[in-house]
């Protein structure tokens, strides 16, 4: 090799691949360009799908969309850690672990589709459970709304950034094959329509739809699906906030007083 | 017996999800097909705005003056009466969405906050932080999630369209679709076909666009006989950052919070502006902000096209930051306060280039970004005699509507920052109503038919997909991809001239040959991506002939067409519509007239030309707004 010549980086992406019966780590030999991401280096896995024994594979699956963290189709285990492929620069992580192999894998908490696809259904499904939207009457024209507090918008609009991910989900303790819960996204999205100069006429059958069986007394206060929520969307706190108010709706409900 | 109201809607975008809830609220029943959730559909990367003539800031704005700046934006290439009437019910569609949930920012008093965005003078743009298409997204696919509770719509996400089923009449009654994770094919019957499937970035590899949108569901239905328009009108977005795998948009709205464009300067050269004066190209070691001083009227915020290319004829002097294709976008001299305003675009620069832009200036290139072009629809205008005897947002097809990214109609040669979400919600409600008008009028329920127009539909697609997996040859498809978008990008982008369009066609027509000689690295059922994008790549290859066609016959300069051949409009001979239709191997192209019934065309002027009080001819006073 001449002087001056630089030495391909390479790293090992190891991916734990296959479906519900048959997962196992396959591993790919890559070069590391600047500024690689997960997603990337699936392109190139998908391209030319031979591992690192130099077998031929068929190419590994996974989902993606915008590759800039905002559709959420991305979300997988990368190193361990739930996080969306896109924004996870492969140099920047090996830098930080020191070491030369990244593994893939996909989220457990959710029915595995096959190798890094998993189906995330019951994450939309909660959504209709605790009726996450504004019940309108039509969808027209009715003049202009009221006024609305900038600052309680300013949370609204940060609370609504949520992208149905699962990074929550997947870090939750409480979430495993013995217990129900549905987790912080859906009571998350509960305080932002509860906020809503028109949602909050429904927030009281919202807050009842916390209070059953897989809602939010589940919650362990383990405080995980904040510190991995990729758009720092305040969810314990929203927990906190639901928990007080659907304490106050038992109450209400107890003593049958019609909200005012 | 009545027809029914069973419509299948294929896209779940802003369009397709507007269509989607306007639909279910006049009584259809909705099948709403999507390659992916809903609620990861590609609008959820618009970031800016939303534009609406509301005036809130008292510049005495109105929804004539966003009609003119549209139409003239689009370098009059637009029929006029739609894009009048979607400026007209913007301002309804923002309270429409407010009345959704939609979070709209606020100024301090409670009122919406509007910001600026490029071709206009006024502060027109309603935004939410800076991921305003991702609100509003998530605001209707609420709404449909509620319709979906009530039984009203029902979901195929996972699902990609593959096949329109036509009657003997020609008539749209059903669609093919393929499970995207088992490859199964199935037939879903219904009395119309919407399509909001968004624009074709794929065709060009690297782009702004998510990896949805290939523009594959087009291709089919170009090959099946739908009219392609204007398709050689692709928007160049001036700013995003390079990147080897996707150009992420730097919003428009940086510029109009105050952004600033500059390359370092050097008074060794000159520019000609396009007053025609020469200026120096600044000073040697000082910041030049080029765009200020060669349009001091709009600066930073001229035109997309405008943009792009200035930046382009920067980089091509050698002016480019370190001489590589780059120039400076700076908001770093901002307010905390302002930048926070545009805080998701920012820290989108900081995550992919460990540089933080709040602090020093973002490199930035232009980019693929929109097409202007697409499915061919009608518009009968309010006035019209024949009003009601035809369908607004229906394709030549009969019973196949469309609506968004995916159709034609708004735009022109060139579409306004802050337009395309509006556009997207305007025709869905558009096609939201006129479906159940249509409907209304058919003879026959699709169910009617004999079995076998659905039957050989589907045995059709099942040998196509079948001699697509046993394929065989040396040739690998994501090679052919790289060897398409490379010619694309460097000859039907911004610069055009023919000789090199010629050659685009001759690659496009190896490759469709090079095509047959695949084989597929998994040919297995169980989410076959690989599978999945051959089947697409078919599709992709006929609408970029139809491109690269368009822009080869078209000898003018308009708009996001730019040929130096031919350095000017040419109304006398151009000032027409591109018609793509597909026969025997590829598309024929004929030409429509554009109907410019409310504003006669006038030169595009961005230099010197001040805030205008524009006189539309011809208003209908019987217009009927959807919302």
């Amino acid at each position: 090799m001449e002087k001056g010549d630089k030495v391909e980086e390479r790293f090992t992406l190891k991916i734990f691949r296959g479906t519900e019966k048959d997962q196992y780590w396959e591993e790919f030999d890559l070069a590391l360009t600047p500024f690689l991401n997960v997603t990337s280096s699936l392109l190139q896995v998908q391209k030319n799908p031979v591992n690192k024994d130099g077998k031929k594979v068929t190419p590994v699956a996974w989902e993606q969309g915008c590759l800039e963290e905002v559709c959420g189709s991305c979300t997988m285990l990368v190193n361990g850690r739930p996080r969306q492929g896109c924004t996870a620069l492969i140099g920047e992580i090996l830098k930080k672990s020191g070491s030369r192999v990244l593994t893939l894998a996909p989220m457990t908490k959710f029915p595995l589709v096959k190798d890094l696809v998993v189906d995330r259904d019951s994450m939309f499904e909660s959504l209709k459970k605790v009726e996450a939207w504004v019940d309108v009457d039509d969808s027209f024209d009715r003049g202009t709304g009221p006024k609305r507090n900038p600052s309680v918008e300013d949370v609204r609009y940060t609370l609504s950034t949520c992208m149905t991910c699962g990074c929550c989900l997947e870090a939750c303790p409480q979430i495993n094959k013995h217990t129900k819960f549905m987790g912080a996204a859906a009571i998350s999205q509960v305080r932002l329509f509860n906020a809503d100069a028109t949602g909050k006429l429904g927030a009281e059958k919202r807050l009842r739809s916390l209070m059953e069986e897989d809602g939010i007394a589940k919650c362990g206060n383990a405080q995980n699906c904040v510190a991995v929520c990729p758009k720092n969307i305040p969810l314990t706190e929203s927990i906190a906030l639901m928990q007080k108010e659907t304490n106050k709706q038992a109450l209400k409900d107890l003593f049958k007083t019609p909200d005012a | 017996m009545k027809p029914g109201k069973e419509v299948i809607v294929v896209g779940g975008g802003l369009a397709g999800l507007s269509a989607c809830m306007k639909l279910a609220e006049n009584g259809c029943t909705v099948k709403l097909i999507s390659v992916t959730k809903v609620k990861r559909s590609h609008s959820v990367c618009a970031q800016g705005g939303i534009n609406a003539a509301m005036n809130l800031k008292n510049e005495d704005d109105s929804p004539l003056i966003h009609a003119y700046d549209t139409i003239k934006g689009g370098d009059f290439l637009a029929d006029q009466p739609p894009v009048l009437e979607m400026c007209l019910a913007a301002p309804g569609i923002i309270r429409m969405m407010e009345r959704l949930g939609c979070p709209f920012s606020r100024t301090p008093e409670g009122n919406m906050d509007f910001r600026r965005f490029g071709g206009t003078l006024y502060h027109r743009t309603a935004f939410c932080g800076s991921s305003t298409g991702q609100q509003l997204l998530y605001a209707l696919d609420e709404q449909v999630r509620r319709y979906e509770v009530k039984g009203k719509v029902e979901k195929y996400e996972h699902h990609e369209f593959m096949r329109l089923v036509l009657d003997q009449g020609g008539v749209a009654r059903g669609i093919v679709m393929i499970n995207l994770h088992n490859l199964q094919l199935e037939v879903l019957k219904a009395d119309a076909v919407l399509f909001g499937t968004g624009g074709p970035g794929l065709i060009f590899k690297k782009s702004t666009n998510s990896t949805f949108c290939t523009g594959a569901a087009n291709g089919r239905l170009f090959k099946q006989g739908m009219k392609y328009a204007n398709g050689e009108f692709i928007q160049i977005h001036p700013t995003a950052i390079p990147a080897e795998d996707k150009l992420r948009l730097i919003s428009e709205s940086s510029r109009g919070e105050g952004g600033r464009i500059w390359v370092y300067g050097d008074e060794n050269k000159t520019i000609l502006t396009s007053e025609g004066k020469e200026i120096p190209c600044g000073r040697k070691g000082e910041p030049w902000y080029f765009f200020e001083e060669m349009y001091p009227v709009f600066g930073n915020l001229v035109p997309r096209d405008i943009a792009a290319r200035e930046i382009l004829r920067i980089c091509e002097m050698g002016l480019g930051v370190d001489g590589k294709d780059q120039v400076y976008l700076d908001v770093s001299h901002l307010d905390a306060a302002v930048q926070n305003k545009i805080a998701s675009v920012l820290d989108i620069y900081e995550k992919f280039t460990g540089e933080d832009p709040r602090k020093v200036p973002m490199r930035i290139y232009p980019a693929v970004h929109y097409s202007m072009g697409g499915a061919w629809v009608d518009w009968p205008a309010a006035d019209d005699k024949d009003r009601f005897e035809r369908f607004r947002q229906m394709t030549n097809i009969a019973g196949c509507f469309q609506a968004g990214e995916s159709e034609f109609q708004y735009h022109g040669a060139n579409r306004l920052g802050a337009n395309s979400l509006l556009s997207c919600i305007f025709a869905g409600l558009v096609a939201g109503n006129e479906i159940p008008r249509y409907l209304e009028k058919l003879a026959s329920r699709g169910s009617e038919l004999p079995l076998k127009v659905f039957s050989s539909a589907l045995a059709e697609e099942e040998a196509s997909k079948l001699e697509l997996l046993q394929r065989t040859g040396p040739e690998n498809i994501h090679n052919l991809h790289e060897e398409l978008s490379k010619v694309m990008v460097q000859h039907v982008t911004v610069k055009r001239n023919n000789k090199d369009l010629k050659k685009a066609i001759e690659k496009i027509l190896e490759i469709k040959e090079r095509v047959k000689k695949i084989s597929l690295d998994d040919k297995g059922a169980l989410v076959n991506q690989t599978f999945q994008f051959a089947s697409q790549f078919g599709p992709m290859l006929e609408l970029a002939h139809a491109i690269a066609k368009g822009a080869l016959l078209r000898d003018e300069f308009r708009g996001a067409h730019y040929k130096p051949e031919f350095p000017s409009r040419n109304d006398r001979q151009w000032l027409k519509t591109t018609i793509a239709a597909y026969e025997g191997s590829g598309p024929v192209i004929t030409y429509l007239p554009v109907d410019t019934r409310h504003l006669a065309p006038i030169p595009r002027d961005y230099t010197s030309v001040k805030k205008v009080k524009p006189t539309l001819e011809n208003i209908p006073k019987n217009i009927e707004l959807p919302v």
